[in-house]
């Protein structure tokens, strides 16, 4: 059973899904033999000053800079710890979706904000890229939602007491996982901040502006794992922990998992994750969907 | 009372927002002013116990207009804004049948006698839609996706310069061949 | 909140938008007043719902069949506009009207 929590737990989630980020940040770092690097990364962007371009538009910039931070948040908002969630919204697997919806906005305004040439490319990029990967994890999203029998995400992480629907539906899981870095920007999904358009979305980006945008993606990593674990893992599910403390540890897995891929895979262009994702993630998904659903139905 | 409150709030941003649409120079401000009057929309469903609806009105608008931005940047003289200019006809006219047409939903809205609410609202409205669109209004949803389909189709068969095994100038050389920078990874690294 | 209220912010959208499709010249800020009117619809059906007949669905389909066409009215606007602009270089509504002649 998942029950709300009170106001106040804003805070502590907050504050969680910050840390889980840090940790993410740091294992990346400790990668390239540098675990300290996130620490540095930060000190050093704090005291950097802010860019300014020609005829930027302010306004639009600072949404889209704060987005993804303010995007990753609200997603986690709906994540269950153990037996708590936050908000325990009954449509809580459509917010998340909706969420991430937001983020193609947030990121293409972060990218036309500054007015400039390579930021806007990785708007773009990142636009594009969407559209391959949003069909795909729509019905991912919905695979787990019609075996549990709700849109709620703490009623579904109860509905996997047995067996975790990462197991028997592989493909939505995989497809979920690819959609969370991808949404992230990450490793073969880093495109819209890749190295040929000079960093993409974050060319222009620096000092509190370029650490808000970097936190954001390493708490959209975060959120998303911590999404898996609950719509796929078994949320809280385990032996001798309590279930926030198997809810943490299944996380930073995932998030570890995602973390480790990132330089070992090759990038994806957008027009080539177009085709993987309309010719081969959305039918396989969709499959995945229809046994789900002649299981729920035989099962009764 | 908080729900009054709210209310307003959402209300204004709604219609506040849906003025700018027309009133800023910048297309990206124009869309996006759209899509807050689309949240403030979605909001306000929320507020009348429509959970699924809208979050779904947030999930699809936003969606639509961050599309759209990239139309409107596409097809607009002066996307940027930076140039103000007049890009209306007939501003007049329009400001005078919009008017009237406010003021004439606005006195139906005031003054028709509305019946009285019959029955209560079901503990899940989200069930009850799923169970109306899988039941009694079942024709409704299978009309919807042949239009959605038809619209895919149409919209494709309109818009694309490409035949169907034709996919472009970044793909001449079938699927397969591409160049040997695609092998790299496209990481920031910071 | 009243059915009142509810319908004189679905007025006030429509409005707007109704202005925004009669005054503008680009096809793709006239797309937008259309939006914005189906965005009053929206919260009219929503209220309809509300305050007259919670108990049966009606109000909720309507609200789910107009977000359908908002998205089959910009998925076919943009592809006309695509099509005239790639024909004609045409993105405004007098600029097409005048390819009658």
């Amino acid at each position: 059973m998942v029950t709300g929590a009170p106001a106040w737990a804003v805070f502590p989630a907050g504050a969680a899904l910050l840390g889980t980020a840090l940790v993410g940040a740091v294992l990346d770092g400790a990668l390239d033999r540098r675990w300290d690097r996130p620490l540095a990364e930060v000190v050093r962007l704090l005291r950097q000053r802010g860019r300014r371009t020609v005829a930027a538009d302010q306004l639009l910039w600072r949404v889209g800079t704060a987005g993804p931070l303010v995007v990753a948040l609200l997603m986690a908002v709906v994540v269950p710890v153990g037996g708590t969630v936050v908000a325990d919204l009954p449509v809580g697997i459509v917010w998340f979706n909706a969420m991430d919806v937001v983020l193609w906005a947030v990121v293409w305004l972060a990218g036309w904000g500054p007015n400039s040439v390579h930021p806007l490319v990785g708007g773009y990029r990142f636009l594009a890229q969407a559209l391959s990967y949003e069909l795909p994890l729509m019905f991912a999203l919905t695979a787990p939602a019609v075996a549990a029998q709700s849109l709620r995400v703490g009623e579904v992480a109860v509905a996997q007491r047995g067996l975790w629907y990462a197991v028997w539906m592989p493909v939505a899981f995989v497809v979920f996982v690819g959609s969370v870095a991808a949404f992230s920007m990450w490793g073969p999904f880093g495109y819209p901040v890749g190295r040929d358009a000079a960093g993409g979305v974050l060319a222009e980006a620096a000092g509190v502006d370029r650490l808000l945008l970097l936190a954001g993606r390493y708490a959209l990593l975060a959120a998303g794992s911590g999404m898996a674990v609950a719509l796929f893992l078994g949320g809280g599910a385990g032996p001798w922990l309590p279930g926030w403390a198997w809810t943490v540890v299944k996380t930073l897995v995932v998030l570890a998992a995602l973390i480790v891929v990132r330089g070992r895979l090759p990038a994806v262009h957008p027009e080539r994750l177009a085709r993987i994702g309309w010719l081969v993630a959305l039918p396989a998904v969709l499959a995945q969907v229809l046994v789900v659903s002649v299981v729920v139905v035989v099962r009764g | 009372m908080v729900q009054l409150a709210l209310f307003c709030l959402f209300a204004v941003v709604a219609v506040a927002s849906g003025v700018a649409v027309f009133r800023v120079d910048s297309m990206a401000r124009a869309t996006y002013a759209l899509a807050l009057s689309f949240v403030a929309v979605g909001a306000v469903l929320l507020l009348l116990d429509l959970a699924y609806l809208g979050v779904v009105t947030v999930l699809m608008m936003v969606m639509e207009m961050a599309i759209m931005a990239v139309f409107m940047i596409m097809f607009m003289m002066n996307p940027g804004g930076l140039m103000p200019m007049s890009m209306l006809h007939n501003k007049r006219g329009a400001l005078a049948l919009s008017a009237v047409v406010f003021l004439a939903l606005g006195a139906g809205a005031l003054l028709l006698p509305w019946p009285k609410r019959r029955g209560t609202a079901p503990a899940d409205p989200t069930q009850a839609v799923g169970e109306a669109l899988m039941g009694p209004k079942m024709l409704v949803m299978m009309g919807i996706g042949a239009v959605l389909f038809t619209t895919i189709v149409a919209a494709l068969v309109l818009a694309s310069a490409h035949g169907r095994y034709d996919h472009g100038p970044y793909d001449r050389g079938g699927s397969g061949a591409r160049q040997p920078q695609d092998r790299t990874t496209a990481e920031d690294g910071t | 909140m009243t059915l009142e209220l509810l319908l004189l912010l679905a007025a006030a959208l429509f409005a707007v938008g109704l202005f925004g499709a009669l005054s503008q010249q680009s096809v793709v800020m006239v797309m937008m007043g259309l939006e914005l009117m189906l965005n009053g619809v929206i919260v009219a059906g929503a209220a309809f719902w509300y305050f007259l007949a919670p108990a049966n669905a009606d109000g909720q389909v309507l609200v789910l069949l107009v977000i359908a066409a908002m998205t089959v009215e910009m998925a076919m606007g943009f592809a006309v506009v695509t099509l005239l602009f790639r024909a004609k270089d045409v993105d405004t509504t007098d600029m097409a009207a005048e390819l009658k002649r």
